[in-house]
């Protein structure tokens, strides 16, 4: 993206923002909706774009996978839960049985090993053998590993909730212009940001990132010219079992690290197919469009017909936004031929 | 030695056409179906009918109609609990609304209403394809459980949401609610099965379901030969939704007896998935080889630990199930990435030449 488009995009967000609140004052005048509060409103919005973002962090493992190989990967919920549960679960496992209080760093750089183990394990065992197979039969397979991480996970360190600590205050709240916000949800979109400027950077400017992008652009092309495909599936699986851990230090230091984790994949699904599949500054604005619709619609429309509409929400705003754009906001136009 | 067609015949097109054109499949079929009708009744056990028969008849008939959109027309679907749950409260509301309603009547209506539905979430079908539409799917299966969960007049404002179903007869034999008994349960799906199936199977046959192949092979070919992909894609999506629409009618009316919606929440749709991938994509066998392995395997999988060590605690045994499952899915796809359908295919083949191999 140039410089002068997100100059676009973030007047156009801010504009929109404005519109949808007027929208919504109207709603509330003519008493379709309970009622409308300005304040109330940005403090909702505010809200739903960090929550935004933490959808963000779950849809960039997804894409990350897709542009690399083609894989719809149905796993990322469950990569979450696993990196998430061996965290908590190796710090516990070190005070019990160990009686030493391990440093939550140091479990990080642990279970960031684990991921990498996993990686391999899921390039050998599920990926090799499947070469060549139609992207349905992958995605199964994915569904396949869905179900293994989250059994073994669970086999492995228990299924309890678990409380995973990393030092940052959970209730904390600030008061900007007097718009309340969560300073956890802050720092989490903090850490969001920061890593999607690494992944950029890594993309970019290093040797491997060139190779990923060479492979995501055309396997063969990039076979061709030596690049070893086998080698760069397992960098980037490692790196999407990265994100799935940061993804899940986020949401699992907030909520409780247990079963519910392996979820938030349903919630990222929506802004994937918002952002496109195949962008990562895709998976950023989709996720804050759908954080914040679906909060705003929550908070004021779903009031009036009953509550709860978060769960199908989503889906919807993101099945609108496909009529108009099949590939989603940033994908690559879809060129067919006979 | 025994399953050669030498010398059969054919004098006409309708027996070159007919579905089982082989004397020994014929034999067979209709082997299988006596047994099903004569023999298990009276050898299974209620425990029996209750836990494999009728859930495998059940999830037949979803997969059946899941394999119509997704392996014949090629439309990746996730929404199939969603449907179920619409076949469920439709015929729910039918049948409590106008209790002098045949119960088949009742069951058809609800598939039929159901087909709207699956219509209208088809549309976008259109527009979209592959993993885009299968996520847009998703859209249908949360918004229609989210409906059914929510709004109390689809369970008559049941306070715990829960759905009993009412009890009906058919030839003044109940076959509906608590109170129909295992044997009458399992003989009515078995017919209302295999009548649905024959249906299923001579729709795919037929110039319909060849536009559906061609859809799924590549639409925009099919386009260029005459093939509209409107009426292909859409009629998929409701005859598909008919049948799911129907098995969800059946999973609270004659399965379970009483259903909430979240019942047919997204593992459903999975499951159902599973079915028609496991057991065949593109083929009304596979759908019924899937449905009995995907009941049978936690089952057994149950038992078996149990079996090993019977002091294991539940919550392990359904985390190492999952372990087992997940693990099971991949290794079938490796193995056999075209289901179990495609090895009874080979086996035939195999059968054909033995015992000498030449």
């Amino acid at each position: 993206m140039k410089p002068l488009h997100v100059v676009y995009w973030v007047v156009g967000a801010v504009v929109a923002i404005f519109a949808i609140g007027a929208f919504h004052l109207a709603l509330a005048e003519i008493g379709w909706i309970p009622f409308f509060d300005w304040t109330f409103y940005f403090e909702v919005a505010a809200a739903g774009l960090l929550q935004g973002v933490m959808y963000s962090l779950v849809a960039l493992g997804f894409v990350l996978i897709f542009k690399a190989s083609g894989i719809f990967n149905f796993a990322q919920g469950s990569l979450v839960l696993f990196a998430a549960l061996t965290m908590v679960g190796l710090m516990e496992f070190a005070e019990r049985e160990l009686g030493i209080e391990l440093h939550w760093t140091i479990s990080f750089l642990l279970t960031v090993g684990v991921m990498i183990a996993v990686a391999i394990a899921i390039e050998r065992l599920v990926l090799r053998p499947l070469v060549n197979q139609p992207q349905i039969i992958l995605f199964m397979a994915t569904i396949g590993i869905f179900y293994f991480m989250d059994g073994f996970g669970q086999t492995l360190w228990g299924s309890d909730v678990k409380v995973l600590d990393v030092g940052m205050p959970i209730a904390a709240a600030v008061e900007p212009l007097g718009v309340r916000m969560n300073v956890y949800d802050l720092i989490a979109a903090g850490v969001g940001a920061v890593l999607v400027a690494v992944l950029a950077v890594f993309f970019q400017y290093t040797r491997i990132g060139r190779a990923l992008r060479a492979v995501a652009d055309d396997h063969q092309a990039a076979l061709s010219v030596g690049i070893p495909l086998k080698t760069i599936w397992t960098i980037v699986w490692s790196v999407a079992g990265v994100v799935a851990l940061v993804a899940g230090i986020m949401w699992g230091g907030k909520a409780g690290v247990q079963f519910s984790l392996a979820l938030i994949a349903f919630k990222a699904l929506p802004v994937l197919i918002l952002g496109g599949f195949t962008s990562i500054p895709g998976a950023i604005v989709g996720g804050l469009i759908i954080g914040y619709g679906e909060q705003v619609a929550e908070n004021f429309v779903g009031l009036a017909i009953g509550g709860a509409i978060q769960d199908w929400f989503a889906y919807m705003l993101a099945l609108v936004f496909l009529l108009f754009r099949p590939q989603g906001l940033f994908g690559e136009r879809i060129i067919e031929r006979v | 030695m025994f399953y050669r067609e030498t010398g059969q015949f054919k004098t006409s097109y309708a027996a070159d056409q007919s579905i089982f054109p082989i004397l020994q499949d014929k034999i067979g079929v209709l082997l299988i179906l006596a047994i099903a009708i004569c023999v298990v009744p009276f050898v299974a056990d209620n425990y029996l009918l209750e836990t494999i028969f009728v859930p495998v008849l059940v999830f037949s008939m979803a997969a059946i109609g899941l394999n119509i959109l997704t392996g014949y027309c090629g439309q990746l679907s996730l929404g199939t609990g969603g449907f179920m749950a619409c076949g469920a409260f439709f015929s729910y509301k039918l049948a409590t609304a106008f209790p002098e309603l045949n119960i088949v009547l009742v069951f058809l209506l609800a598939g039929a209403g159901t087909a709207v539905v699956g219509v209208l979430f088809g549309l976008p079908s259109l527009r979209i394809k592959g993993f885009y539409l299968a996520v847009a799917t998703l859209a249908a299966q949360f918004f229609l459980v989210w409906m059914f969960n929510k709004f109390g007049w689809w369970t008559n404002y049941s306070a715990s949401g829960v759905i009993s179903a009412p009890p009906r007869e058919i030839f003044g034999i109940v076959v509906t609610g608590s109170g129909a008994t295992p044997v009458v349960k399992y003989l009515f799906l078995l017919f209302a099965v295999a009548l649905l199936a024959l249906v299923a199977k001579n729709l795919v046959r037929s110039r319909i379901g060849r536009s559906w192949m061609a859809i799924r092979d590549m639409d925009i070919a099919a386009e260029i030969i005459g093939i509209r992909p409107l009426v292909a894609k859409l009629s998929a999506f409701a005859i598909s939704s008919f049948y799911i629409g129907v098995a969800g009618a059946l999973w609270a009316f004659v399965y379970t007896g009483s259903v909430e919606a979240l019942a047919f929440e997204i593992n459903r749709s999975f499951q159902v998935l599973f079915m028609i991938i496991l057991g065949g994509l593109g083929s009304i066998l596979g759908s019924f080889l899937g449905a009995i392995f995907i009941v049978l395997l936690p089952i057994a999988l149950n038992v078996g630990m149990l079996a090993i060590d019977s002091t294991i605690s539940v919550a392990l045994v359904s985390h190492i199930e999952f372990m087992v499952f997940g693990a099971l899915i991949i290794f079938f796809l490796i193995v056999e990435p075209h289901g179990l359908a495609r090895l009874w295919q080979i086996g035939k083949e195999k059968l054909r030449l033995w015992p000498f191999p030449y």
